[in-house]
């Protein structure tokens, strides 16, 4: 039996695990295993930019995955950047083993405002299924509403759910028969 | 235009930039590919054909720019996105000078990186629906109103295809209403000279002098009332087609002006000494006999032969009633959009009638029934009562049984009863009848006089 691998790296508290587990599970239909790996952000660490690459810190998630891994979560709480742009909330490659969210700009904190557990939650949430979608083939969808439509702001986010809509959700089950 | 119909090309030396906009644009379902230089990034630009082309303006070897320059040498319309490390506004102005779509100072913002790409491609798109457009333009197209499926339609737009590619003046012989200047139309617009004007001058309704001044226009004062100068029709056609309507009907001067304006291609206006050159070609219909006419010597013998290069006949619509219903269902169509009605079609027992009947007034006369119909229409199908003003015959008989005129009678003076309620002064005053007559009546058809009682 194939498991997606939820990696929380460096976060500190994980209040947020089950129900990002429930949700990762009634999304794609596979169950949920936490693991514990040893990932260094020190060496993603940008001193310029004082943020932390993305993609240096995804390539040591997928670094040897549990054999029965279907795809690895890792999540991290850092401020994470790929070298053509300012920011990214995470990174997954499509079609790929593993994925990447972070928590820094998902939360109202960074913006200035009240910390709210509940909507960092559902913030969490939605990214972790938007990436492992791309991880399971699926691209940007336009439909507004659909967890797959690109996010380019945290109210991006917001405004969207937390489901794929019906063409995502097809060719979600194309690719995995595949598969 | 779906995502994966863009392609993009990414050029920068730098892995890391490469990889990072090879998956972001991969995510919104782009076709990507990359090179990390200038002169693999030429070999797949040779390759394949690219829509957008993002490149790094520092690079070793041939720098962006100048693969910029490279790039719209082998395709002007590809757009190209310029990226700079450094915010260095005159390389960015100079290849922005140079034809590149826009630029972006690295690292950029997802969402200007967003909005960036999504103007790009949205430019591509109107490239390709403009592109588009031309070739719909530009390849052989004919108006709905020239149908044809029956053999002598379908000689006459082989016919139309082969003149068009050509100069040659075109003689178009047909009735009344059979679409002569549609058939010139459709000759012009399939020409060379499509992009220029196509002048009609129906001869037939000018007086010689008039007709003169017309198409070769006239100088201020060439005659009275010539106050200003004006330019004729001929001068309008510059480049273009001048479309000579019932030439059957011109005079004998006009005949020899004609004829030295075919030889010559200059005229001078009528009261002027300057001669002008004029690009045209002739096209001219006519309803007459040209042939009888030549030899009853009322028609030129060399302006007739000058002007019948290539002939097209158009049948009348008696003689291509296979084309009817297609025509007829053409101007549904085509009076549906203009009148706004949900009429779709025409029913079988309706065309049937349109199709016994010979239509001297040929396609203009159908085309008049339909629109007439078309405004009567109630459902969203013509049917034969919605033609009853051209078929009357064949109007379906009313419901009601023909009735004896006792029985018109007896039934109008109940209807008059029932509306005076019974006064009997009041009913014989609006049926001009005595009162006496009409107690008569009454009595006769043993009415209700709505009393209560039957009047015996």
């Amino acid at each position: 039996m194939a498991y997606i691998y939820i990696l929380p790296i460096e976060t500190g508290s994980t209040y947020w695990m089950e129900p990002l587990e429930k949700s990762i599970q009634r999304a794609f239909g596979y169950p949920i295993k936490k693991i514990s790996r040893d990932i260094s952000l020190e060496k993603a660490f940008d001193i310029k930019r004082s943020q932390y690459n993305s993609s240096q810190i995804l390539l040591q998630i997928i670094h040897d995955p549990p054999k029965d891994a279907a795809k690895v979560l890792g999540i991290v709480n850092t401020d994470l950047f790929i070298p053509i742009l300012t920011f990214v909330f995470g990174e997954a490659q499509l079609k790929g083993p593993g994925s990447l969210v972070s928590l820094h700009r998902l939360n109202n904190k960074f913006y200035g405002l009240p910390e709210n557990g509940a909507l960092l939650t559902e913030r969490l949430i939605k990214e972790s299924i938007h990436e492992l979608g791309h991880n399971f083939g699926l691209v940007h969808c336009h439909d507004p509403k659909c967890v797959m439509r690109s996010s380019t702001y945290v109210e991006d986010i917001d405004s969207k759910s937390h489901d794929l809509c019906q063409r995502c959700r097809n060719t979600f089950i194309h690719e995995k028969r595949k598969a | 235009m779906k995502p994966s119909d863009i392609a993009i090309l990414i050029v920068d030396d730098e892995a890391s930039i490469r990889n990072a906009l090879t998956q972001w644009f991969e995510m919104d379902g782009y076709r990507v590919s990359s090179a990390e230089d200038a002169n693999s990034a030429l070999m797949k630009l040779q390759n394949g054909p690219w829509d957008i082309v993002m490149l790094d303006i520092k690079m070793p070897g041939i720098d962006g720019l100048e693969l910029q320059r490279r790039i719209k040498k082998i395709d002007k319309d590809i757009i190209t996105i310029i990226m700079t490390a450094f915010a260095s506004v005159d390389t960015s102005i100079q290849g922005l000078k140079e034809g590149a779509f826009d630029y972006i100072v690295k690292p950029v913002d997802p969402d200007d990186m967003s909005h960036l790409i999504r103007n790009a491609v949205e430019q591509r798109r109107l490239y390709y629906e403009n592109l588009k457009l031309k070739q719909h333009i530009e390849g052989f197209s004919l108006s709905d109103e020239i149908n044809g499926e029956s053999p002598a339609m379908k000689k006459v737009i082989e016919k139309i295809a082969e003149v068009s590619q050509t100069e040659s003046t075109v003689i178009i012989k047909g009735e009344n209403g059979t679409g002569k200047e549609l058939i010139a139309r459709a000759i012009h617009s399939n020409s060379n000279r499509r992009y220029f004007p196509m002048v009609t001058l129906n001869c037939g309704t000018y007086s010689e002098g008039l007709l003169e001044s017309e198409l070769f226009g006239h100088e201020k004062g060439a005659f009275p009332g010539a106050l200003y100068r004006r330019q004729g029709r001929l001068e309008m056609a510059d480049k273009g087609t001048l479309f000579l309507d019932e030439i059957g009907q011109i005079g004998e001067k006009m005949q020899k002006d004609l004829l030295r304006l075919i030889e010559t291609r200059c005229f001078t206006r009528l009261g002027g000494d300057r001669e002008i050159d004029v690009n045209f070609r002739i096209i001219c219909a006519t309803t007459h006999d040209l042939e009888s006419a030549v030899q009853a010597g009322t028609f030129r013998k060399d302006l007739y032969y000058r002007l019948n290069v290539v002939t097209i006949n158009v049948p009348p619509l008696r003689e291509r009633k296979l084309d009817i219903p297609a025509i007829a269902r053409a101007f549904i169509k085509r009076f549906a959009q203009a009148m706004n009605k949900n009429v779709i079609d025409i029913t079988n027992d309706t065309l049937d009638h349109l199709l016994a009947y010979d239509w001297p007034g040929n396609v203009r006369e159908l085309r008049n029934v339909i629109e007439r119909a078309m405004v009567i229409a109630k459902g969203n199908l013509i049917e034969l009562t919605d033609l009853s003003f051209f078929f009357p015959s064949a109007q379906t008989p009313a419901d009601d049984s023909i009735l004896s005129l006792e029985e018109v009678e007896k039934n109008h003076i109940q209807k008059v009863l029932e509306l005076t309620h019974g006064n009997i002064v009041q009913a014989a005053g609006i049926l001009k009848v005595s009162r006496l007559t009409l107690y008569n009546k009454i009595k006769k058809y043993k009415l209700k006089t709505f009393k209560g009682d039957m009047e015996a």
